[in-house]
């Protein structure tokens, strides 16, 4: 009781000393604001205060959380990560024996690195996940098909898929093997304020600065928090983003996609996806024969695809994905001999193999989903005290597999600046700090985004001069080898943007 | 330059105040009581480099009314949280400082840790020693080495930049454990304070007479202590850049707030450190890219340096 009246006192005894005091006299005044008991928790309402709130346990937000952990700038910070899903705080393992989720993501070479650095890859490797090293692209015209393989750019591989459950399993299991102060919220947040620090609230109007102050996170089970930094991991449909006033530009396209696990009798190390004429269809391999289908169609056909029977969808997967919609490609090689042989001199060693037909389906392995598909982007990644990471901040079309990768660049990203911040004793909420991260972040998404989206564009159109045009690109990008590594590299995010890095 | 001329009188007007303490220098000071061209002995109001203050003229004419008549002093503390508002708003008129500030705390950090010998990696390397900020301003350097864990004393002899500092430095339990004093350096070694390390950031080129200040900074400095100092080169590069770019055209800062001939060229420098028994060990400049906007540590000490060095031992 005694405290109270302290605390309720101190305040007033400073503003009063504060409006005596005129100059600065010879006997040298000693401003000294705390009286010595500020704990980090010991605030007027006994409200926990962290550094880092991150909202959304997936698993960008995860990875940004594990990344903050492994760095040891950063690994003192405390973090608190509100999410409502149960699987965050359940502790069942991942059964190798099921079949694969439908709900997969293709992690970049740069995207494993990323995992490697922070000492999370290890934790993938003990559960399903599949490197490929060849990719096929072709179209339903049968003009035209091209082929990239890891050794190209003189890579072992180009990517991996794992399910999104065991990327965010082993985030999960890496922080917890850390000895990082952290938290994990099971509710969804409702509100957020800026909030000034407790010790000034009480005091007389002395108008409030944002950069000094806290945000306070309400949550929907009651509780609440205190951070100096809020990142919006949370999700297309970001909450933190619209709580934070942040509008977004965008589209939604006018197609769905349809994603299911199969079977198949061969195994299958090659990723392959074919445009058809209402939008591509993309086969993932996952090990142990099975395989990952993302199909794009228009929201009517997706809906008559959902609802099909096993067989009649089978039977419209393997069509898709060999000779029914149009042709298959000639295997047909440029200067074969004769004239235009120096054609071929600096040719990559993929460009000399023949076209593939892809495996045949045998087999559903688990339930047809749909997903609409749409491009956003926030205008702003920062706001005062709040950035958004992922989904939050971009979604893409799922065609070439870069959505989640944007999002662990932004984790990087977003970790590394925090970390430079806390080496030069910054306030990490700090606006001077998080738009370095915007800066970095927009300029490459946004070209990465430009693309995918002109990609979409291209193959939505079926017009004969435009289909030509799109087999000689795909026959220049096979023989033209410096396109081809860059567009390798850059894929596989070793390059930032594209062309002039 | 009236603004230049407001400036001098008004430092005439405070200097009284601030020396009520007969000290041999106070006779020194009364024999340069000129109008025209004074440098008022270490408690001149502290703007950033190339940074700006907002008209620190107004600024100043409030403590003369303040002494006059005691009913303004709501009218003050709202005048004085509106000035508080921007030295702390990163996009407002100091954003230049904000924006050089990281590059001088690298700096920092780099040298003192080495200095030190402590763990560059370490969130806190600094933690258990003791800093001083002199000329401190706002606390904009202050309160990030209070969150690498020093324990700093920041000193400024313009009571509003006192008052401003502690207001904010109050916000984050981080940094409100910094002492703010409202004194000058040669007040702090009468008192025989010693610090570990001692940092005069942008504050020699207002100064009297910079070698006698130097000599109260080592003064404030444990033996072997480090001591970093930085200022603008004596240069024509920096009268085109820091003076006719920054005070004229790009108006960063307020007409006269730079004196080149106050200047000291990084030689005269060394020199009068030297003499202060301070040994300069490494020296670096702040380059300025216009195009990104940001400040980057370089060789080029043509325009903004600083310079680390230790205290003889005794």
């Amino acid at each position: 009781m005694n405290r109270a009246i302290v605390r309720r006192i101190t305040p007033n005894i400073r503003t009063w000393r504060s409006t005596l005091k005129t100059f600065c006299s010879d006997t040298s005044e000693k401003l000294h604001g705390s009286h010595g008991d500020k704990a980090v928790t010991d605030s007027t309402d006994n409200v926990p205060q962290y550094d880092v709130a991150i909202v959304g346990g997936g698993m960008v937000g995860m990875a940004f959380a594990c990344s903050l952990a492994s760095m040891p700038l950063t690994k003192h910070l405390n973090v608190a990560i509100i999410d409502s899903n149960p699987a965050l705080l359940a502790r069942d393992n991942i059964k190798k024996e099921d079949a694969p989720d439908p709900r997969v993501s293709t992690v970049t070479p740069a995207t494993i690195s990323f995992f490697k650095g922070m000492g999370a890859w290890q934790y993938v490797q003990l559960h399903r996940h599949a490197f490929f090293d060849r990719m096929q692209v072709w179209d339903y015209t049968g003009l035209g098909y091209t082929r990239y393989s890891a050794r190209d750019v003189d890579k072992a591989v180009l990517g991996c898929v794992v399910e999104n459950k065991v990327l965010q399993r082993s985030l999960l299991s890496c922080m917890e093997d850390s000895d990082v102060k952290k938290k994990i919220y099971p509710s969804r947040l409702n509100s957020m304020t800026l909030h000034k620090s407790s010790l000034l609230s009480g005091t007389d109007s002395i108008s409030s600065e944002p950069s000094g102050s806290l945000a306070k996170l309400n949550l929907s089970d009651g509780d609440c928090l205190y951070a100096k930094l809020v990142v919006g991991a949370d999700g297309s449909k970001s909450h933190v983003r619209k709580l934070a006033g942040i509008s977004t530009t965008g589209w939604k396209y006018p197609q769905n996609a349809i994603i299911c696990t199969v079977e198949h009798t061969e195994d299958n190390r090659c990723a392959w996806q074919r445009f058809l004429r209402t939008g591509p269809i993309a086969l993932l391999p996952m090990g142990d024969n099975y395989s990952n289908i993302v199909w794009t169609m228009d929201p009517q056909q997706a809906a008559d695809r959902r609802s099909m029977t096993e067989a009649d969808f089978l039977k419209a997967v393997n069509d898709a994905l060999d000779d029914g919609h149009g042709p298959r490609p000639q295997s047909e090689r440029i200067g074969d001999g004769g004239i235009l042989a120096w054609l071929r001199s600096d040719e990559t060693s993929s460009a000399s193999e023949h076209f593939e037909v892809p495996p045949r389906i045998t087999k559903l392995a688990s339930d047809r989903m749909v997903f609409p598909l749409s491009l956003m982007h926030a205008n702003n990644y920062v706001s005062k005290r709040v950035v958004l990471i992922g989904d939050a901040a971009h979604t893409v079309h799922p065609l070439a597999g870069q959505g989640v990768n944007l999002g662990f660049g932004d984790a990087n990203s977003l970790s590394r600046v925090i970390a430079e911040g806390v080496a030069v004793g910054s306030d990490i909420g700090e606006m001077t700090l998080l738009k370095r991260y915007e800066s970095e972040r927009k300029a490459a998404n946004i070209a990465m985004m430009a693309i995918l989206d002109g990609f979409q564009r291209a193959y939505s159109i079926d017009f004969g001069p435009l289909n030509v045009l799109r087999a000689a690109a795909f026959h220049g990008v096979n023989y033209i080898s410096p396109l081809k590594k860059n567009i390798i590299s850059y894929a596989s995010g070793e390059q930032r943007l594209p062309l002039f890095t | 330059m009236a603004s230049k001329l407001l400036l001098s009188q008004l430092r005439n007007i405070t200097r009284p105040t601030h020396h009520r303490l007969i000290n041999p220098n106070f006779i020194f000071l009364l024999k340069n009581q000129t109008l025209i061209h004074s440098r008022p002995y270490s408690d001149a109001p502290q703007p950033p480099p190339v940074g700006s203050k907002p008209s620190p003229t107004n600024a100043d004419s409030a403590p003369t009314h303040k002494k006059i008549s005691s009913s303004l002093n709501q009218a003050e503390l709202a005048k004085f949280s509106a000035i508080a508002e921007t030295w702390w708003d990163a996009e407002g008129p100091f954003k230049p400082l904000h924006v050089m500030n990281p590059t001088r705390l690298a700096f920092i950090r780099s040298t003192l840790c080495r200095h030190f010998g402590k763990d560059p990696y370490s969130a806190k390397p600094f933690e258990g020693l003791k800093f001083v900020d002199v000329g401190c301003g706002g606390g904009i350097l202050s309160e990030p080495l209070a969150r690498m864990g020093a324990t700093v004393t920041g000193i400024d002899a313009v009571e509003k930049n006192i008052n401003i500092a502690r207001l904010h430095a109050d916000l984050d339990p981080g940094t409100s454990s910094i002492e703010y004093l409202c004194t000058t350096a040669e007040k702090l070694v009468e008192e025989q304070r010693k610090f570990d390390a001692v940092l005069a950031l942008e504050v020699i080129e207002h100064v009297a007479e910079p070698a006698e200040f130097c000599k109260s900074l080592s003064a404030l400095a444990v033996s072997g202590g480090a001591n970093v100092i930085s200022t603008i080169n004596r240069s024509m590069r920096a009268y085109a850049t820091a003076i006719v770019v920054a005070e004229y055209l790009l108006h960063w800062l307020p007409k006269g707030t730079h004196e080149w001939s106050s200047f000291l060229t990084p030689e005269e420098l060394v020199l009068i450190l030297q003499r202060a028994s301070i040994s300069v060990q490494e020296m670096a400049g702040f380059v300025y890219n216009p195009l990104t906007g940001k400040w980057s540590l370089s060789d080029d000490i043509s325009v903004n340096f600083i310079a680390y060095g230790t205290k003889n031992i005794e």
